[in-house]
């Protein structure tokens, strides 16, 4: 009944969005999702518009609501930063796949340390958290950072108020580098935090964390940099502490085994190498492997084709990295091998 | 002959239009009650899940966790009714100045300048309160006015311990104190009109009697105009309660039970405009759903109440005092 109710509201809001979106032209595609990879897909839409004539409305109206239109099935695709496990994609007929790679990073707002000068490891990360680190100049952060100067001020945390693919992969790393974390909280896309408030969106938790002072959040990587955020390096778990920047990310993504991983389900938080940032993670698109309307099916795949083979420097502009070619390939061997026709024919040619 | 047979046609008609207009009326009417219906049965209907896993200790429980789908609404619905309790706190006597000087003391010529600026404060959107709140006042708050609260409030026995914590800038008290500043235009404007209707007579007598300002409007305004004051209060309440944007700005939006209100908080409005978008499985949503639900329900008893009060004091109307 509740599931009903709730798909009615979404198919309305939806209708709506696409009906004002999409009157009067042809071959539109449409996408909703995730708000991280937004300004890469607006881009990419802008430059296959220019080239083909077709336009791709994406809506950033965040992961789960990505899931849930794609599950109404009233977008051609769905993204999620939160990638949907091999068993979720399974029930669901549906089938996905990465496009772009960012980084979560932690943002501080401390008088008298410079950008990129604290050094935290992801266990007093997760206390700092947990709300058992509460001073700045607690012994643990003390003992990482013998030459930075840091007063006794009372820690405030930052975090999403709202469910968010960001929340999903920092606390995934949290969970991994520590225990009390994952029997305390756990990893979703919304948690029950243990302390600190709450702003709504990348943007909410920006202005906080530079409002309020003695504070501590996380933002995507590109919100950090667009506003000039103080972000932190961390102990990744080859023990080195890295700096979160598109060479750390993309080592982070060469040790993921994408080959080897059954639907794209790769968490790239935690990976090993000395030189990967420890909160990387990438975004991805959800398909339906049964495509009701082949022509927008293949118009899909046309498009995310072409941004793979010629939008990596847009995405580069723009802080993303990029995927690597050998996992693009891999990505359009999927599409031939899963998406298909309602008679059971492939797609993608 | 013809002349009455056109007349009875005549009346026929305006028989018939009378009878059109008099349903078309009663539909608009129900209509409206049917719609209040409706919105009760769905948000039932929405909540059920979430009645089924709870119950009861929905209303009284801390919990508010999407991981292990343990939810619980004690934390909004406190911070919705401890804002707005601020905010009335603030706003009541605020307005009520306000109203005494546009209607008693104020040079004509500054009455309607005035009053037209307190009623252009009732138009502006919310969403500019809220912005203003966080990039204004917070910092403002956070760096002159809670330092000295800490020090001053919160070192005081028994009440320091709601009013001591790091200084944010957010939290319930500045969320209280902008919905005050939202809700005045609205307490205040509605006074400033019932105390207008005051006739003159009932306060000239009084002057003339040797009472001063303050014991004309205590002791013959107020006491006359006590249902309009009562029911623009009643209004300023209910825009409080559900005010959203303003108090998802500044409240902090924290699933946290602290004494102080110095702490972030939640009230029941901002958690739904937060996380409703993004509640995955049935129970999160149908929790939310309720969360509504019960937004609707303490609306509807403070209204209930206002009434009720309202009508006892008609019913002493008239009677000595």
């Amino acid at each position: 009944m509740n599931s009903k109710f709730k798909q009615l509201i979404i198919g309305i809001t939806a209708a709506t969005v696409v009906a004002f979106a999409g009157a009067g032209q042809a071959a539109n595609i449409t996408g909703a999702g995730a708000t991280f990879p937004y300004p890469v897909y607006a881009k990419w839409a802008e430059a296959y518009k220019s080239k083909t004539g077709v336009e791709m409305n994406y809506q950033s109206i965040g992961s789960g609501g990505g899931i849930k239109q794609i599950q109404a099935k009233t977008v051609d695709f769905g993204a999620t930063d939160a990638p949907m496990t091999p068993e979720e994609q399974e029930k669901n007929g549906l089938t996905q796949f990465p496009t772009v790679i960012g980084g979560v990073v932690p943002v501080v707002n401390l008088e008298g340390v410079q950008a990129g000068q604290l050094k935290l490891s992801g266990e007093v990360l997760a206390d700092i958290f947990l709300g058992k680190i509460t001073k700045w100049n607690d012994a643990r952060i003390v003992a990482d950072n013998k030459d930075v100067k840091l007063s006794d001020k009372t820690i405030t945390v930052v975090h999403r108020a709202d469910g968010s693919g960001t929340t999903f992969i920092f606390t995934t790393y949290l969970s991994q580098v520590s225990p009390d974390w994952k029997s305390g909280v756990g990893a979703d896309k919304a948690v029950s935090w243990k302390t600190g408030t709450g702003g709504k969106g990348n943007e909410g938790v920006a202005s906080y964390v530079q409002r309020i002072k003695g504070s501590i959040g996380y933002v995507e990587y590109a919100y950090a940099l667009q506003n000039k955020m103080n972000s932190v390096q961390l102990k990744n778990r080859a023990g080195q502490f890295v700096k979160p920047d598109e060479d750390s990310f993309k080592a982070a993504a060469a040790n993921a085994s994408w080959d080897k991983s059954k639907g794209f389900f790769e968490i790239l938080t935690n990976e090993p190498g000395k030189g990967s940032w420890p909160i990387t993670g990438a975004t991805f698109i959800l398909v339906y492997k049964t495509q009701d309307k082949v022509a927008t099916g293949q118009e899909v795949l046309k498009f995310f084709d072409w941004a793979f083979s010629n939008g990596s420097k847009m995405a580069s502009e723009l802080d993303y990295v990029p995927l690597p070619e050998n996992i693009q390939k891999l990505i359009r061997a999927s599409w031939k091998e899963l998406i298909k026709d309602a008679g059971g024919k492939t797609i993608w040619k | 002959m013809p002349t009455t047979f056109l007349r009875e046609a005549r009346l026929k008609r305006q028989a018939l239009f009378d009878l059109l207009f008099r349903n078309l009326t009663r539909v608009s009417a129900f209509g409206v009650l049917a719609l209040l219906a409706a919105i009760i049965g769905s948000l039932v209907m929405g909540s059920m899940p979430a009645i089924g896993a709870f119950g009861f200790g929905f209303l009284v429980s801390s919990d508010w966790d999407p991981v292990n789908d343990q939810f619980g609404a004690l934390i909004p619905i406190i911070g919705t009714l401890v804002t707005s309790g601020i905010a009335l706190f603030i706003a009541i006597p605020v307005s009520f100045g306000i109203a005494l000087f546009l209607t008693e003391l104020a040079p004509r010529i500054l009455r309607r300048p005035l009053g037209i600026a307190i009623e252009l404060l009732a138009g502006i959107p919310s969403i500019i309160y809220g912005m203003w709140g966080l990039f204004v006042f917070a910092p403002l708050f956070a760096d002159h006015f809670e330092p000295w609260i800490n020090d001053h409030v919160g070192t005081m026995p028994m009440i320091g311990q709601y009013f001591s914590g790091p200084p944010m800038g957010i939290g319930m008290l500045t969320a209280g104190i902008i919905l005050a500043i939202m809700v005045i235009p609205f307490i205040a404007s509605v006074m400033r009109d019932v105390f207008d209707v005051v006739p003159t007579l009932l306060k000239e007598s009084a002057y003339g009697l040797g009472a001063t300002t303050w014991e004309v409007m205590w002791n013959v305004v107020l006491p006359y105009t006590k249902v309009g004051v009562a029911g623009g209060i009643m209004l300023g309440l209910g825009r409080a309660l559900g005010e959203t944007m303003a108090v998802t700005f500044v409240i902090g939006n924290a699933h946290e039970l602290s004494k102080s209100l110095l702490m972030p908080g939640n009230s029941i409005s901002s958690a739904l405009a937060n996380e409703f978008n993004e509640a995955v499985g049935d129970l999160y949503t149908s929790s939310l759903i309720e969360l509504g639900l019960i937004l609707f329900f303490i609306t509807f008893v403070v209204l209930s109440i206002a009434r009720y009060m309202l009508f006892k004091l008609g019913q002493r109307e008239g009677k000595a005092s």
